[in-house]
């Protein structure tokens, strides 16, 4: 789906325009460019010749933000350390999402209530505030580099978190079939976890985890605030040294850019790459599952990019049938609340005045005897006896797959 | 007991939150204009808007917001003499909403570039064989359900943007949570447990209701299809 709205979205708007459209797109086009290049003229010229300071073009200036020793003393130890944090911290947190998100789904619900308290909790906590907490706590701990795990332990329970959250969503949104399979298949429901639905929701959700690990890169240059001598720490001292603070910076924020960039770029292949591994549907933004608190893990974007099935054919109900785990509890009313749309035509409401199917004659449907509907109806409304209970949760939900 | 009440008799910690509120605030609706303006530009017809709209996104994705928020003091203010007051402390704390604020409208753009992405095609066809420009139709038909169609990732990217606020420690605000937080764990070593868990749940207070609410929200006001 990624490719089709990378290219319709600047086409949904507009026709292809014709002579008059061409010339209006012309002009505003050349009007926008010299808007944009005034914007950077006068940018520079700021640059040259800021109010009581010191022409920041110099090459006096730029000089030792790019020489040898500035790579070599200051950048490139700077960004070890701050891809050693990212790393251990990206191991740590899928190994904590890995735990924490099963610990969601597992049939037992004490696991999954205290899981569901440490992964809310740890999304809703600023990551600084985790950091500041476990420098001061490690330092008076006595632990040696305090702020190296202070960084790695705040970026491993905020990400760890996200991480369990796409874990979750993904078996979440696993087709139904695949459990019924292998619980079908006389496989426990704890088995048909570990061994069906997990394994398949980790490759749909590995997309959406390598962004995330953009997060987790950004977010390093958050242990500048507590000490630790990364990259953005490293070209701040340099800057200190020569008075280019605003060169430093920049050097560093190009650094970070790239790295960002070509990891997000990574993200947006994956998807079709994972998609031949799993029935679950694999996206790369994680946007869709991280509204707190959300307990049925979709909307309306995840909604919009659901593949066509039947060749393409718009799908009746754009919604899928979230799987048997995440939306086991009020299941029925995330479905509605998605669009399944009971006035639907095509949506065949149950009938009430049809009898009971009687399953040792399962093709007598017709009513034999007109009077004795109205008391069977009467039954199902009042809910009274005890078969028209049964019945009434089976057909409950008419036209679902 | 006694220890844990002195705390807040010591420290004015909801003076504290009031300043990241504050600070969420106004990055909010700085952002929320930026990111409407963006999202205009990045779906118009002209290619040097959507060009200069795609990159603005693209760069602040993908640069750390601590880095943006050094640069908002040490560059903007600091070399480049870009001051909003004389006073040091209001000074500090706008340079710290404008870097929140240009932050957050690339994300705010991406989340409501894919609340339009959920408006189908039909609804952009039907415009244009009415007679609809490009401005009538994407202010009357496309961005109204777009907003509908992204309130959850609004909702997300108010979430973030009130975590994000702490990183104007790094703006040199010296008045918001961690901060203080850092300070007080400095003078009262001891209850360190007690005073972290005063944050953080002063943090899930303020999210829960926004995420309890968007989910609310994305739900009632999604376009039925």
């Amino acid at each position: 789906m990624n490719t089709q709205t990378n290219n319709s979205e600047s086409a949904v708007l507009f026709d292809q325009p014709g002579p008059r459209g061409r010339r209006m797109i012309r002009i505003f086009n050349s009007v926008a460019a010299v808007l944009i290049i005034a914007l950077v003229v006068a940018v520079l010229a700021r640059l040259h010749n800021p109010p009581q300071g010191e022409n920041q073009l110099s090459w006096e200036l730029w000089k030792p933000a790019f020489d040898y020793e500035a790579w070599s003393d200051f950048y490139l130890p700077g960004l070890w350390m701050t891809l050693k944090a990212a790393i251990v911290a990206i191991i740590g947190s899928i190994v904590f999402g890995v735990v924490f998100g099963i610990g969601r789904l597992v049939p037992s619900r004490l696991v999954r209530a205290v899981s569901a308290v440490i992964v809310e909790f740890f999304r809703a906590v600023p990551e600084l505030l985790l950091m500041v907490f476990f420098w001061r706590w490690f330092a008076f701990a006595g632990v040696s580099s305090p702020s190296y795990w202070a960084v790695v332990g705040g970026l491993v329970l905020y990400n760890g978190s996200v991480v369990a959250e796409l874990v979750r969503s993904g078996v979440g949104n696993l087709p139904h079939g695949q459990r019924e399979a292998a619980v079908a298949l006389g496989l426990s429901p704890m088995q048909s976890l570990m061994t069906v639905e997990v394994p398949q929701a980790l490759y749909a959700m590995l997309p959406a985890t390598i962004t995330q690990l953009v997060v987790v890169l950004k977010d390093t240059a958050l242990g500048s605030i507590i000490m630790y001598t990364d990259l953005l720490q490293e070209s701040r001292r340099l800057g200190a040294m020569y008075f280019n603070i605003l060169q430093t910076l920049v050097v560093a924020g190009v650094i970070y850019f790239i790295l960002d960039w070509l990891l997000s770029r990574l993200a947006e292949r994956m998807p079709a790459v994972m998609q031949r591994r799993t029935w679950g549907n694999t996206v790369a933004e994680p946007t869709a599952p991280i509204a707190i608190m959300d307990a049925t893990n979709a909307n309306q974007i995840a909604a919009a990019h659901e593949p066509m099935p039947f060749g393409g054919a718009e799908r009746r109900f754009h919604d899928h049938y979230h799987g048997s785990n995440a939306t086991t509890d009020h299941w029925q009313h995330a479905h509605y609340s998605h669009g399944h749309d009971l006035q639907h035509p095509e949506v065949r409401a149950r009938n009430w005045d049809e009898p009971l199917r009687d399953f040792a004659r399962p093709f007598q449907t017709k009513p034999k005897n007109p009077a004795a509907n109205g008391n069977v109806s009467a039954g199902n409304g009042g809910n009274g006896n005890a078969g028209a209970g049964t019945d009434h949760s089976a057909g409950k939900n008419p036209g679902t797959e | 007991m006694n220890d844990f009440l002195s705390l807040f008799r010591e420290y004015n910690i909801p003076a504290a939150f009031w300043v990241n509120i504050q600070l969420t605030f106004w990055a909010a609706i700085l952002s929320l204009v930026l990111g409407v303006i963006l999202v205009m530009m990045r779906i118009s017809p002209i290619s040097s808007l959507r060009g200069f709209a795609t990159a603005y996104v693209e760069f602040f994705k993908n640069m750390p917001l601590t880095i943006i928020m050094v640069f908002m003091v040490l560059g903007m203010f600091g070399q480049l003499k870009l001051s909003f007051s004389d006073n040091f402390d209001i000074n500090f704390f706008w340079l710290a909403v404008t870097g929140l604020g240009l932050y957050t409208a690339s994300f705010v753009c991406e989340s409501l570039r894919s609340g339009i992405n959920t408006v189908p095609l039909g609804q952009a066809e039907a415009c244009r064989a009415l007679g609809l420009n490009f401005w009538q139709s994407a202010s009357q038909v496309i961005l109204p359900q777009a907003f509908r169609g992204s309130v959850a990732p609004m909702g997300n990217t108010l979430i973030a943007l009130i975590k994000n606020s702490t990183v104007a420690a790094a703006a040199s605000v010296t008045t918001e949570t961690s901060s203080v937080m850092s300070d007080m764990i400095e003078f009262h070593a001891s209850q360190i447990l007690q005073i972290f868990f005063i944050f953080a749940f002063g943090y899930v207070i303020l999210i829960i209701p926004i995420g309890l609410l968007t989910t609310y929200l994305s739900n009632r006001l999604a376009v039925r299809r």
